[in-house]
């Protein structure tokens, strides 16, 4: 894991005491809100519905135990004891006082972390693929080059005032699973000949405007990556549109130019910004890649797995949705479940943060990863210890075993805390949650991706979720349309809308229906949802989810 | 169903606490928004917001939000106003629920 060098620290420490005393003079008037609001916006404090709400990045979505602890302490101290994790691979706290947030932000900064560019018109925090450096099927871990855009993008001076917002997202791993089709900047990782390089995809995007990212440069040398990313958001920078917020994203000035034109545009502001990088870069990196170093894994007899895979029913279930596969036979990588069913998505108590952490220490090399689909994950166990690991996160309610299965829904914080919500979220995922539990169906069911959002920014991902709700707001009454079909992989598609929207009343019961209609449909428990919506098209599961009275009213 | 116009309180966020605070008759700020004091003269409400707003080491995001007189006393009129004045509406489901101000 990449260490903090002393610059970093110094930077922080520096960081952190102006924005102390810009809180000081915000607090005795010196400051009004419309002078102050860049500033705390430029460390992650926003004000939400009820609170602030501090964002805190997570780079690339790794912790080690200690920051995780840190985590918890922050959620006790200063909060109301739980935080949540993001699509984003951030955490926010909800209920932090103005007051207060100096010293929240010290306490990150002594384990290395902070709440900077998690808002604002800058690039935000840097996502990756949450199984990177562990997963079988990886070219190579993506983190050291993120770590090089977070270090490259963290503070320059360039691009504090884009047109708007700016994410980028790498994998390392055919299998994409940092949906980087769906950001500003996708990155994968690509072998051609031997050099392993990068396919560029740019202009992806969610929000009122979906769109799918489109490939400027299918194969990147590495050592051209900055100079070639700094090219895009300099061309990005002076074309993006300043006059109207709904078209600034650079998915828009892609949409408007052509890609044809955004990568000549690109190729020829390149040459002078690869002349610009003497070659430091690439000896950060190789500083950071030593970082990285895979832990030592020692080998493991995995018959005390394979014992209780055969005997405890319920480590079996555990094992058969939670495990994926890591690099190394005898290990495994382990999701845990922040989706108990009824629970609210992505929320960690501090209780629950302090096991992980001692779990992520006695069993995972002091590792832990914050996936985009709002759970915590330990990349390398052994397989030899799941049965220890699966009692410790039983006895904590982390066991549940419903990863990528119906319940394991992506929500963003929706009407419940979020300002600009139309609609609230989170009752919608738990009342889903707790449906197909009911039901029992879900193991049935098989692989599927409900993704919510309280509003059209689509911090859910609704747009890409295999059955998307969005909650809005119909006369002063609550609403939530369904998109069907979509995909946040390396096939990425926008789901379709399916029709006219439901009351919340109205929702669960239509969500049923076609959860029932697909497993009447589908060609045996080998074909998943979205393969059987492919192969059928809409229609039937439109009919299903509208039922006998949305036929009635159709006719 | 016919609706009376609705009435107006002066609402904001607590610039420390950042929590949501109402106007009282006395031009104090209370977490409850039963202490509101409700206007039925829009202009006058608009006056007292422009009070309210220059209280900017106090408060923060002043503005008016439409209020009914209910049974059980005042209650705001859409829904976003009642998670504003009442907390998340999923405190209930879980130990660890965040407790109301
Ligand atoms: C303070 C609460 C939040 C605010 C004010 C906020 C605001 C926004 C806005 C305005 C957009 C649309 C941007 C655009 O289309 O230009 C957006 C998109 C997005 N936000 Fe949030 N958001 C919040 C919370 C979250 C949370 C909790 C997550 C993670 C769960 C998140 C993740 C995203 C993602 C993934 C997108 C869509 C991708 C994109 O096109 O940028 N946001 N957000
Ligand atoms: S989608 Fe809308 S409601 Fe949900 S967090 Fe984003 S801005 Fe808020």
């Amino acid at each position: 894991m990449y260490t903090y060098s002393d610059a970093d620290h110094a930077y922080l420490a520096e960081r952190n005491r102006q924005f102390r005393q810009q809180v000081a003079r915000r607090l005795d008037g010196s400051l009004t809100e419309d002078e102050f609001k860049p500033f705390r916006l430029m460390n992650g404090l926003y004000l939400q519905l009820h609170a602030y709400m501090l964002r805190v990045a997570i780079p690339y979505g790794t912790l080690s135990s200690g920051q995780m602890r840190k985590l918890a302490e922050i959620a006790e101290r200063w909060d109301r004891g739980y935080g949540h994790f993001t699509t984003r691979q951030n955490i926010q706290f909800n209920w932090p006082k103005l007051e207060d947030v100096p010293d929240m932000l010290d306490a990150l900064a002594e384990v290395g972390l902070h709440a900077i560019q998690t808002s604002g018109n800058t690039i935000r925090n840097v996502t990756a693929d949450h199984f990177a450096g562990a997963a079988a099927d990886e070219l190579a871990d993506p983190r050291p080059v993120a770590e090089l855009i977070r270090q490259w993008s963290t503070d320059h001076p360039e691009f504090q005032f884009l047109p708007r917002k700016f994410k980028i997202a790498v994998t390392g791993s055919p299998n994409d699973r940092a949906v980087t089709r769906a950001h500003d900047i996708g990155l994968r990782m690509v072998a051609r000949g031997g050099e392993t390089g990068f396919e560029v995809i740019v202009g992806g995007g969610l929000g009122r405007t979906p769109m799918i990212g489109k490939v400027i440069r299918d194969f990147l040398p590495r050592a051209d990556l900055l100079p070639y990313l700094e090219a895009i958001v300099a061309v990005y920078n002076r074309l993006g549109r300043r006059d109207n917020k709904y078209k600034a994203r650079i998915k828009i000035t892609v949409h408007e130019h052509g890609i044809g034109t955004i990568r000549d545009l690109v190729e020829a502001e390149f040459p002078a910004r690869r002349a610009a990088f003497s070659g430091i870069d690439q000896q950060v990196l190789a500083g950071i890649e030593a970082q990285f170093a895979p832990p030592a894994l020692p080998a493991r007899d995995t018959g005390p797995f394979d014992a209780a895979y055969a005997t405890d029913p319920m480590f079996r279930s555990f094992a058969d949705t939670n495990l994926t596969a890591h690099r190394r036979a005898d290990h495994a990588i382990v999701t845990v479940s922040l989706k108990a069913h009824g629970a609210v998505p992505g929320d960690a108590s501090a209780g629950q943060m302090r096991v992980l952490a001692d779990l992520a220490a006695r069993y995972g090399h002091d590792e832990l990863r914050v996936s985009h689909e709002q759970n915590i994950v330990l990349p390398h166990v052994a397989r030899a210890d799941l049965p220890a690991l699966h009692r410790a996160l039983r006895n904590a309610g982390l066991a549940t075993a419903n990863v990528g299965l119906a319940s394991d829904i992506i929500a963003c914080p929706g009407m419940d805390y979020c300002a600009l919500a139309t609609a609230r979220s989170i009752p919608i995922a738990q009342e889903i949650a707790e449906r197909v539990e009911a039901l029992k169906i879900e193991h049935d069911l098989g692989p599927l991706k409900i993704k919510i959002s309280g509003c059209i920014n689509a911090c859910g991902h609704h747009h890409v979720g295999h059955i998307g709700i969005l909650g809005l707001d119909r006369a002063g009454v609550e609403n939530y349309q369904v998109t069907l079909g979509g995909d946040h992989t390396e096939t990425a598609a926008i789901g379709e809308r399916a029709g006219p929207g439901f009351s919340a009343e109205a929702l669960i019961p239509a969500l049923e229906r076609l959860l029932l209609a697909y497993l009447d449909l589908r060609h045996g428990r080998d074909e998943s949802f979205l393969a059987a919506y492919r192969r059928l098209g809409p229609a039937p599961f439109k009919a299903a989810l509208y039922g006998a009275e949305g036929q009635r009213d159709a006719a | 169903m016919t609706r009376r116009p609705a009435l107006k309180a002066v609402t904001a966020n607590d610039l420390r606490g950042g929590h949501v605070v109402w106007r009282t008759a006395s031009g104090r700020w209370s977490q409850h928004l039963a202490d509101a004091h409700l206007w039925d003269d829009e202009a006058a409400a608009q006056i007292e917001l422009i009070d309210a707003a220059r209280e900017t080491t106090e408060v923060v995001g002043v503005y008016l939000a439409d209020i009914a007189q209910g049974p059980q006393g005042p209650e705001p009129v859409h829904f976003r106003e009642r998670f504003r004045a009442d907390g998340p509406s999923l405190a209930a489901t879980r130990s660890y629920a965040p407790q109301l101000h």
